[in-house]
């Protein structure tokens, strides 16, 4: 594995019985980029994003996330990586504050670390009062940017976004994506699922995943230049309706 | 929910207790006396001093009689016959006759052994006639001097507090560990939970001794509240009963566990524990003698924890038992609870 590289995918596969739900995926993710991981609903990504974190063991092929094995090193991966996923599977009956501090000691960060962290994070996204409020009682926007803070709290290598920003609207969708850019700039790498293509624009590079397999990866310039496409809208489009055609 | 939990075992008890009660106070019963002797009279009279009865005496038994019975004026008519005094003095076999009224099976008999106690205390010191031309000859000496142990007044609370209780324990045992596991299904957080790197033991045992403090709490409030407002007696140790209740727990949360491995909503959650919990609880003995089942539904008592832990909390705190009288039943309890815990934890790595 190259230094570079955070996430070595190779030759991956994936069977449930007789479906092959990841055939043969190859691709690679740098250090501190955001890699964009697009597909179509039942394309294989959410296996391929589970067998990355640790949660699913491959059938075959070689995975290697944050330098461990996501055959033999499961446990080593989860303490390396972020993972919010379209739930954003914060505990309502908890308060903003309680949610960052429970996570936060999962991951085993010290206690004194905590609360310096804590005390940045609330200067830095201006929740003084929030952090003492129920995450029942949250607006979505805010649930998506705690959640995410809580994905990086402990300073993960990786961070797994799994349609983070489903269901908000375009200005909190760009103010998380300015999270997002800052937690790159901190060294994070950002590992995203998304069905808005107006954000796979926003990736650094992209893959493009078509019943179980990858049929396009590259930065959006190059695909959009590969396909002829005025945007990443009509590369998407285009993928699926060659599948239809096949 | 919190307050839920510490109200839960004032309301049980208090409500459940005086409601659910099957015992005899004030029972309406009607005395013919049909002698009017000596004997008679200081039975009536007995039978007016005592505090299970209000007595109201017929001058004969007819069609009114039975009219008090059938309307549910009066709950038995004791009828007690002419020269009843006399046959019994002179050694003549004589009779009373008790009617009651049966729709209540179980409280029928009840009234049944009271009126005979009652009679049978008030006449074994009948003295015989003097009899001069035999002396060998002596009525037969009634000597029927029952002592109920364990509950010296047949104070049903006593009998039922034990067993609700035990149902209080349980839900926190059961409901509590299953509706909070299935919760973070419904709410996605278990999904969270294992992308970290937590291990699925200290996940579980995070789940777990918490409702385990809170049952060996709520069961403390209980026995509590049964002491002060019940005058339930707590004749065995404390440290029995502590270790009987952590047993307990053990199981009844690994049975919560278990539920929640199979169920993804609580909905579904809840209608198996109910499904589960009726036969147990009904089962186990809580308003019923479980020697009087039949046997096949003895049999199913092997296998129902709150069975165990009823007849458990009964024997320590009313006989005062210790863990060598009850040594069968607590080996029933490790294993049952051991089984039950690796079971639930075994099925619950497979599933997540």
């Amino acid at each position: 594995m190259s230094e570079e590289n955070i996430i070595e995918v190779k030759n991956l596969v994936k069977k449930f019985g007789n479906f092959t739900a990841n055939d043969n995926l190859n691709f690679s993710v740098r250090k501190s980029e955001i890699f964009g991981f697009l597909g179509a609903n039942g394309a294989g990504k959410t296996t391929a994003i589970k067998i990355l974190c640790g949660l699913l063991l491959p059938t075959s092929g070689e995975v290697n996330v944050a330098g461990f094995d996501a055959f033999k090193q499961r446990n080593m991966i989860k303490k390396n990586i972020g993972y919010m996923s379209q739930g954003f599977s914060l505990y309502e009956d908890l308060t903003v504050k309680e949610n960052i501090e429970f996570y936060a000691g999962i991951y085993g960060v010290k206690r004194s670390v905590i609360k310096t962290r804590l005390n940045e994070l609330v200067e830095k996204l201006h929740i003084h009062e929030l952090k003492d409020e129920f995450v029942k009682d949250l607006p979505l926007g805010w649930k998506q940017k705690i959640a995410f803070s809580v994905a990086i709290f402990h300073k993960p290598q990786v961070v797994f976004l799994d349609e983070p920003t489903s269901g908000v609207d375009p200005i909190t969708r760009r103010q998380f994506w300015d999270l997002i850019y800052e937690a790159v700039d901190d060294g994070i790498t950002a590992f995203i699922t998304t069905h808005y293509m107006d954000e796979a624009e926003y990736c650094d590079r992209i893959s493009i995943m078509v019943d179980g397999k990858i049929d396009a990866m590259g930065t959006p310039t190059e695909l959009k230049r590969l396909y002829n496409a005025q945007n990443m809208d009509d590369v998407f489009v285009k993928l699926a309706r060659k599948q239809e055609i096949i | 929910m919190i307050p839920i939990i510490f109200i839960m075992p004032f309301v049980q008890t208090l409500i459940l207790v005086y409601a659910a009660t099957l015992e005899l106070k004030n029972t309406n019963i009607t005395i013919v006396d049909l002698d009017h002797s000596v004997i008679s009279q200081t039975l009536c009279s007995k039978f007016e001093a005592s505090p299970f009865f209000n007595v109201n005496f017929e001058s004969g038994y007819d069609d009114d009689t039975e009219y008090l019975l059938l309307t549910e004026k009066t709950k038995a008519v004791l009828i007690i016959p002419e020269n009843f005094e006399n046959d019994l003095k002179s050694g003549i076999k004589t009779q009373l006759q008790l009617n009651i009224n049966a729709i209540d099976g179980q409280g029928a008999g009840l009234i049944s052994i009271y009126v005979n106690q009652t009679i049978l205390s008030q006449l074994s010191n009948v003295k015989p006639f003097a009899n001069k031309t035999n002396l060998q000859v002596m009525p037969a000496k009634i000597n029927a001097n029952s002592r109920f142990w364990y509950n010296e007044t047949l104070n049903f609370k006593h009998f039922m507090l034990p067993g609700i209780l035990t149902i209080l324990v349980s839900m926190i045992g059961i409901f509590l560990t299953s509706l909070n596991l299935v919760r973070e299904k419904e709410m996605g957080t278990i999904e969270q939970i294992n992308v970290t790197p937590i291990k699925k033991w200290q996940f579980i045992a995070g789940k777990l001794i918490p409702f385990w403090i809170i049952g060996l709490l709520v069961l403390g409030i209980g026995i509590g509240i049964g002491i002060v407002l019940f005058d339930l007696p707590f004749r065995g140790s404390l440290l029995t009963m502590f270790v009987f209740t952590c047993l307990y727990l053990i199981t009844s949360i690994a049975l919560g566990l278990l539920i929640s491995d199979f169920a993804s909503t609580q909905q579904q959650a809840m209608f198996t524990i109910f499904f589960f919990f009726l036969i147990f609880v009904l089962m186990g003995g809580i308003f019923t003698s479980v020697e009087s089942m039949p046997e096949w539904a003895q049999n199913i008592n092997k296998i129902n924890p709150m069975y165990y832990f009823m007849k458990i909390i009964r024997s320590v705190l009313l006989k005062g038992a210790t863990v060598f009288d009850l040594i069968n039943e607590f080996f029933a309890l490790l294993g049952y609870g051991i089984l039950a815990l690796v079971v639930a934890v075994w099925q619950y790595r497979k599933v997540n």
